[in-house]
């Protein structure tokens, strides 16, 4: 217990988990009953199938676009009209507030105040969104697992480095380090190598939201491959002559893999909400491209004349959320039995 | 237990000099950022913005310009590159609307965390449990400035029963600054309320399987007694830990986005404007007072954690 302190990380900024996930991977269920006691789960079932369909809805968006809105995500219809009830109506009203929704194939949602159709932004903003976070949350997981596997299996100086480095990132404030890089890359774009990622990319809000949650993922993996390295058939390996690399790539990584799956889509979870803040904030996502952030900051800045601005993309944002916590606290359950605490 | 203070020390200052150093390099490594340029305004021309480098040192090496601004930062001598303001005295000012808005949250979400918890521990496997349960989940979910816009909207706005934004000191009128604060303090808080009744949930669940509980029911004590002496008791180490480094994060700019929505002016929102106007001192300054808080609190909880638990010695961290 004394070792892990130095190491025990708070639950993460939407409660990811602390220290205590380490010493659930280490006695993994085997696969297969784990993905029985998952499917047995209703409620996992049923955030998964929230997610499915949200997926598929996002996926739908030019569908969506094309065939019912006849519109698409950025087009302007500020000085349009539309047929609502026998009665044609302002998209726009003269005097700036957009219309609410209609229940109709056109403007479903309603509209922003630049005429866009909210359902059309919120079908594309979901892909944005979703694939921003699926795209961080998979960059942080694999930034965070080199980490851990390195500064864990060499310890010594080497850990001392990345253990410190890691330390820095995660007592720098989360939102202050996202809103920070964001802006600045923003303004000057990144360039990584052969790779150069324009200002407006939407690599960018990825790769910000990946590099602020490594932290939390690689610290308690750290300290499972510290454990790890201590077993038996890490040294069996060893003694039959495997390097470095071997033990770390076969003997070690697939026994972090149940950990991963654990933290994944909490880490999902996460990093949409971080896409919403800093794009909140004005350091994520660019405008005119819709995100459920940027519509949310939108909605905030309109709420008093069209409340269903903010209310539209914030609901499907918390579903999201809301769902991923779920399904990962149900794949915790049935990766750890003995956790007990499911409901 | 001194030299635990002591290389704990050490490691504070190397991890607060280092956030320096990466903060500073954010905004001086960025093409098109030159403070110059912008700071000359539009109609600028060659001289001028030649006269802006020299009077600020921007054509001084990096390591100098580094040097300088944290020189400046310890003798508060820092001075906004966007509007010449001070930054230590608006960090001054901005401190007791954050400080405020710290305590009482923390305050709320630790008393309501712990009587959710409970309350879903102890009717775990029936409806009301699942609902408690339920209801944490949709709070670990809601992105805080969404909840902090509508509940200013509908309470404050359209009802009227909360000021729309805004602070007023304790000093000035202690009814008014609580007036002021409770929508924000309640939208910083059901983050929290999620995470912690959560862990609290668990930990009570586990607590309640253990033998001396089972020995205390058995020396015939009431369940109430036994919840609160016995299971809750030992229950609580996690969430305490939690809350000191959870309060240190908002102590320092974690509520940037509380503070934005209701426009509370504290130190976040100073940050968050000047991250905005890529302002480089008061960012620096901000993130290094953010950074200390987080670092302060996590060194107490570990020093605390020892003191309520016996059976970590603080000699082996």
């Amino acid at each position: 217990m004394a070792t892990e302190l130095i190491d025990r990380a708070p639950a993460g900024p939407g409660g990811l988990p602390g220290e205590e996930a380490a010493g659930v991977l280490l006695a993994p269920a085997a696969p297969r009953s784990a993905l029985r006691r998952l499917a047995g789960s209703r409620s996992a079932l049923g955030a998964a199938a929230l997610l499915a369909l949200l997926v598929l809805a996002a996926l739908a968006a030019p569908l969506w676009a094309d065939h019912v809105a006849g519109t698409t995500p950025y087009a302007n219809h500020i000085t349009d009209r539309v047929e609502v009830g026998g009665k044609a109506r302002d998209v726009v009203s003269p005097d700036g507030v957009p219309i609410g929704p209609t229940w109709r194939g056109r403007f479903f949602l309603g509209a922003d105040v630049n005429g866009r159709d909210i359902m059309v932004r919120l079908l594309y903003g979901g892909r944005n969104s979703l694939m921003i976070g699926v795209a961080a949350a998979l960059l942080t997981a694999l930034l965070a697992v080199a980490t851990a596997l390195v500064a864990g299996y060499f310890r010594g100086w080497v850990d001392g480095v990345l253990a410190r480095g890691l330390d820095v990132i995660w007592a720098y404030p989360v939102i202050l380090l996202g809103v920070a890089l964001g802006t600045a890359f923003a303004v000057g774009g990144v360039r990584l190598g052969p790779v150069e990622l324009a200002g407006d990319s939407k690599a960018i809000p990825v790769l910000v939201i990946a590099v602020v949650y490594v932290p939390y993922m690689a610290r308690p993996l750290r300290g499972t491959v510290l454990a790890l390295r201590e077993r038996e058939f890490v040294a069996a390996a060893r003694a039959q002559g495997a390097g470095a690399v071997r033990v770390m790539w076969s003997e070690i990584l697939p026994n972090l893999l149940p950990g991963i799956v654990v933290l994944l889509p909490l880490m999902v979870a996460n990093a949409i909400l971080l896409e919403a803040a800093l794009s909140y904030l004005g350091a994520g996502v660019r405008p005119p491209e819709p995100s459920w952030g940027t519509m949310i900051d939108d909605g905030v800045a309109r709420i008093v004349t069209a409340e269903h601005l903010a209310i539209a993309p914030g609901l499907m944002l918390v579903l999201t959320v809301a769902a991923l916590n779920v399904l990962g606290d149900r794949v915790r359950d049935a990766l750890d039995p003995h956790a007990g605490a499911g409901t | 237990m001194l030299s635990f203070l002591v290389r704990r020390l050490a490691a504070m200052v190397l991890v607060l000099f280092a956030i320096s150093v990466l903060t500073f390099s954010i905004f001086n490594v960025i093409p098109n950022g030159e403070p110059e340029n912008r700071m000359a305004g539009r109609t600028q021309t060659p001289a001028q913005v030649e006269a802006i480098r020299r009077e600020w040192g921007f054509d001084r090496g990096m390591v100098v310009q580094y040097a300088t601004t944290m020189r400046k930062v310890f003798t508060g001598d820092l001075i906004s590159y966007y509007n010449g303001s001070r930054v230590g005295e608006e960090i001054l000012r901005g401190l007791p609307r954050t400080f405020s808005l710290a305590v009482g949250a923390a305050l709320l979400w630790m008393a309501l965390a712990v009587a959710l918890g409970l309350y879903s521990a102890v009717r775990s496997g029936r409806l009301s449990g699942w609902l408690t349960g339920a209801l944490a989940v949709i709070g670990i979910s809601m992105p805080v400035f969404w909840v902090g816009a509508l509940m200013n909207h509908y309470l404050g706005f359209e009802a009227g029963l909360f000021p729309n934004g805004g602070y007023v000191p304790l000093t000035e009128d202690p009814l008014a600054w609580a007036h002021h604060l409770i929508l924000p303090w309640t939208a910083l808080s059901i983050l929290f309320i999620g995470v912690y009744s959560r862990v609290l949930r668990s930990s009570v669940m586990d607590t309640m399987s253990e033998d001396y509980v089972r020995t205390a029911r058995a020396k015939g004590l009431s369940e109430g007694r036994v919840l609160v002496r016995h299971v809750l008791r030992n229950s609580l180490i996690p969430i305490v830990s939690l809350w000191g480094l959870d309060f240190g994060a908002v102590l320092g700019g974690g509520a940037i986005l509380t503070e934005t929505v209701f426009d509370l002016q504290g130190v976040g929102q100073y940050a968050a404007e000047s991250i905005d106007q890529l302002d480089v001192p008061p960012v620096l300054a901000v993130t290094m007072l953010g950074a200390f808080f987080i670092v302060v609190l996590n060194t107490v909880v570990d020093v605390l954690y020892a003191v309520l638990d016996p059976r970590i010695r603080i000699g082996r961290l």
